[in-house]
Formats: structure tokens, C-alpha cells, sequence
């Protein structure tokens, strides 16, 4: 990038052509384990957004002080603070919400996208921009999130948002959810069914293979 | 150094290179001390309100397992509306004298109110017992005993799982089961939580004639009157909930405690 993008690309490249989840393949974790339903979706995106331009903010703030040495440490430091305190709030002021994220909530410390952004963009970049980006960010992952929860909870549970769009079999309806959907491994799958479509669409996010496999396997013998 | 004025050294500071080890301990220190008082302040501050939303969570999820027992809430009427609030002493299975409600926490605090279990005894995987537990006494016509309430606990998959069994006059049936805390994995484990899970226990019988608890979690569908539905993709949390049951249940939970309400105790 020779030329300083503008704040519109900075906020909505993240969206899709640089979507955390999806091209940077950061803070997989996280989405894998919450996105059962559409509201834990939603919920935890918000959460991570707030971290994330909280944190970018914070971070920006100090750049030109925090010591190259000691500046990872302090980056989680800042990180994880802000996520004990966003938690305290959410089970103060929002508990049914706390209690069914339960412990993901404190794991968007360790989500590598927020250490990701912090390192790579906000270090560099004055707070209005630092946030822009950190925002295009959380939006981008929310989309990820949000996408792969409608298909898991639509196929796991047969609603959407809690609001039942196939009548289960339980209920005298015709639909037999696929608990796969909702075990951990589906998110895999529908993760790397997303990787997949989306670089179909736009081959210019396909990376070059690293190894190419030689072109007579005899050659290798 | 011989400028004292703070706000002279201040400048100093930031104008020093990043690379000085001055200023990589002083940016530590301050941004240690910082963030350690917002999560001080933020835990502090708001913990009495989180304490109020846990303590009226338990409240509805009581009130709930209460009122879903078909037929509790006319004997809720006919009892007065309130239930009653005992603490027991666990090992002699009757109602502590010094003990009461009020000073229960406080009690809990000192160690020795607590029992060490041994890994024979420990079904749970709770480790140490306390030696006092608070129920809940719902007497019908003529003051019969017609329900006690218990709290149990103990390890699930991802953390500690939280309840109350309600117990039918028998002592043998179980009304009802709420679960008041748990963080099993969302869509899995965390299916305790779901009403048409817990709606099977009504009914379920918790100990045979030679009084040995058989309460089960089933591996797939109940196959007996002990027995309720398993979990799908949740064995570890549907072990634990067994494991729970049978504990507190048994000789070294509420064990003695049901047979004195049998005798006609309470």
C-alpha cells in the first residue's frame, strides 16, 4: 500500500476483501465455539468489537511510547484489562447475556485478532484511524460469525434467532435436526466451506500453494 | 535528578528513546498500575450488583422449579406461599442448632466445617463436603412434609454445575430438578439447561428397596424408572449430572439427612 488508504477503505475492507476470519484467518477459536446459535453470535461479536476498538484506541493513544521491547506484554496487558472489565459489566448489567457466553467472553484476550490488529495496525496508525480499522474489523468478524451461526443453527436446531423456521420433528413438524451442526467440527467444515466459496468469487485472495508437488512423483523416488 | 518538579521529569521521560530500560520500567510499572485498577475498580464496584443478579436468579430458577411441579402451586397456596429455609447438619442428618441461615456463609468460611472426601467417597469430583447445607421445606395439610428442596453440586465438564433436586414426600421420588449454575459447552452440555431436558426427572425414582441409590443419566433413552434421557454429544456432562445425583443423594450427601425426614423427623 503506497498511498494512505482512505478511512472508507480502511473501514470497509475488512467487510470481505480483508475479512479477519475468513482471508486473515485470525480468532478461529472463538468462532468456532460460539456460533451454535445466532444470538451467542451476535452477542459475542459485539463484545469483541468493543474490545477490539477499545483496545486499537488505547494502544494508538501510546504508540509512540511503548517500548519495542516490552510492547507484546503491553498490548496483552491493555487487552486483557479491558476484557475483565467489559465481563464484570456484561454480568452486571447484562446477566442473562453473561451466562450464556459463559467463558468466551474472557477468551477474547486470547483471540489472535485483537493482538492482531493491535500489532499490525494500531501501533502504527493515529487513534481515529486505529479505531476505523479496529471497527471494520469486529464488523468483519461479526459477518463471519454471524453467517456461519445462521447455517449451523438453521440446520442444527431448525430456527433462526430463536424464531422456528422448520418445525422440528419433536414438535410434529418434519424437519430432523442434524446435531452436527452443533458439535465443533461443523464449524470447521461450513469455516472452510466459507474459505473455499469466497476465494471461488474473488481468486485474487487465493494464496500461492508453498509447496508445489513435483510433477512426476517418480522424481522424488 | 536534581529537578524535582514532576512534570519537568515527565516530559523527560517521554522524550527518552523507547529503547532506554528507564523508560521500558516506568511504561511496565504504569501500565501495570493502571490496568490493575481498572479491573480492581470494575470487580469492585460492580460486584454487589452481580451478587444481587446471582442471588435473583436463584430465587426465579427456585420459584420456577417450584411452580413447574404440576400441582405445587395450590399447595403453595394451601402452605401459606413460603417455603421454609432449614440449614442441616449433613453428618447427623438433622437440623444444626448453632447454624442458622443468616450465619451459614460465614460458617462455611472456616475449614473445619468442611469434610475431606476420599476418591471412593468423592462421586462429584467436589473434593471436600461442607459439613452444613441450606434446604427448603414445603409442609401441605396438617403440616406434613410434602417437599424438600436440595442444593447440590459438583464437577461437570467445564466447570461446576449448580442445582436443586425437589424431592416428594416419599423421599424417593424426585419432583422436579432445576439447575441454578452451570458453563457446560453452548448447544451440548449446556442442554441441561433446556426444559424438555429437565422435564423427565419428575417422576424419576432415585433409590431401589435395598435403599441404593440407581439414579442414572441414560446412555441414549432411559431404559428404567431411574433412569432419564442422555445427552447427545454431552456423555461427559450427562456423567457428571449422574455422578451429582448419586453423591448428594447417597450415604455421604444427603443420605442421613432423608432417612430422619423418612423417620418422621422434620
Amino acid at each position: 500500500m503506497a498511498a494512505r488508504p482512505s478511512s472508507w477503505s480502511i473501514l470497509t475492507d475488512p467487510l470481505i476483501r480483508q475479512n479477519p476470519v475468513t482471508l486473515q484467518i485470525l480468532g478461529l477459536c472463538s468462532a468456532l465455539a460460539v456460533t451454535t446459535s445466532v444470538a451467542t453470535a451476535l452477542t459475542m461479536s459485539a463484545a469483541l468489537t468493543a474490545v477490539l476498538v477499545l483496545s486499537a484506541a488505547l494502544i494508538s493513544m501510546i504508540r509512540n511510547h511503548i517500548p519495542g521491547s516490552i510492547r507484546l506484554i503491553v498490548q496483552i496487558v491493555i487487552v486483557a484489562s479491558l476484557v475483565i472489565v467489559i465481563d464484570q459489566i456484561l454480568q452486571a448489567y447484562l446477566f442473562e447475556i453473561s451466562q450464556r457466553l459463559s467463558v468466551f467472553v474472557s477468551l477474547i484476550t486470547t483471540n489472535c485478532l485483537v493482538l492482531g490488529r493491535t500489532e499490525s495496525f494500531s501501533r502504527h496508525n493515529p487513534p481515529g484511524r486505529a479505531m476505523l480499522d479496529a471497527l471494520g474489523n469486529g464488523l468483519g468478524y461479526s459477518l463471519a460469525l454471524v453467517v456461519i451461526g445462521s447455517i449451523r443453527e438453521l440446520f442444527g436446531a431448525g430456527s433462526w434467532l430463536d424464531w422456528q423456521v422448520f418445525q422440528t420433528v419433536d414438535n410434529g413438524g418434519w424437519f430432523t435436526p442434524l446435531s452436527l451442526m452443533l458439535l465443533a467440527p461443523s464449524g470447521f467444515f461450513l469455516l472452510g466451506g466459507l474459505v473455499w466459496a469466497l476465494r471461488s468469487v474473488l481468486p485474487e485472495q487465493a494464496e500461492d500453494p508453498e509447496l508445489l508437488p513435483p510433477d512426476r512423483p517418480e522424481d522424488i523416488a | 535528578m536534581a529537578d524535582l518538579n514532576p512534570l519537568t521529569a515527565w516530559r523527560r521521560l517521554l522524550a527518552l528513546p523507547n529503547e532506554s530500560r528507564t523508560k521500558t520500567l516506568v511504561m511496565a510499572f504504569l501500565v501495570s498500575v493502571i490496568c490493575a485498577l481498572a479491573v480492581s475498580g470494575a470487580t469492585v464496584i460492580l460486584r454487589p450488583i452481580q451478587a444481587a443478579n446471582r442471588a435473583a436468579e436463584q430465587q426465579a430458577r427456585l420459584e420456577a422449579l417450584v411452580a413447574g411441579i404440576p400441582g405445587m402451586s395450590e399447595l403453595l397456596a394451601s402452605a401459606g406461599g413460603t417455603l421454609t429455609t432449614v440449614v442441616i447438619d449433613l453428618k447427623r442428618g438433622r437440623a444444626a442448632e448453632e447454624v442458622t441461615p443468616a450465619t451459614l456463609a460465614a460458617a462455611l468460611q472456616d475449614s473445619g466445617n468442611w469434610t475431606a472426601l476420599t476418591p471412593a467417597q468423592d462421586l462429584a469430583g467436589l473434593g471436600q463436603r461442607p459439613d452444613f447445607a441450606q434446604v427448603y421445606l414445603l409442609r401441605g395439610e396438617g403440616d406434613a412434609l410434602s417437599l424438600v428442596l436440595l442444593p447440590v453440586s459438583g464437577a461437570g465438564y467445564n466447570g461446576p454445575i449448580d442445582a436443586i433436586v425437589a424431592l416428594r414426600a416419599d423421599m424417593n421420588t424426585i419432583a422436579g430438578l432445576a439447575i441454578t449454575g452451570q458453563s457446560e459447552t453452548p448447544g451440548l452440555g449446556g442442554r441441561v439447561e433446556e426444559p424438555a431436558w429437565l422435564a423427565q426427572f419428575p417422576g424419576t425414582q432415585v433409590a431401589d428397596a435395598s435403599g441404593t441409590v440407581r439414579f442414572a443419566v441414560a446412555r441414549g433413552p432411559a431404559g428404567s424408572e431411574y433412569e432419564v434421557d442422555g445427552i447427545t454429544g454431552a456423555t461427559r456432562t450427562s456423567n457428571a449430572m449422574t455422578q451429582i445425583m448419586r453423591f448428594w443423594l447417597g450415604p455421604d450427601g444427603y443420605g442421613p439427612f432423608l432417612s430422619a425426614v423418612r423417620r418422621g423427623e422434620f
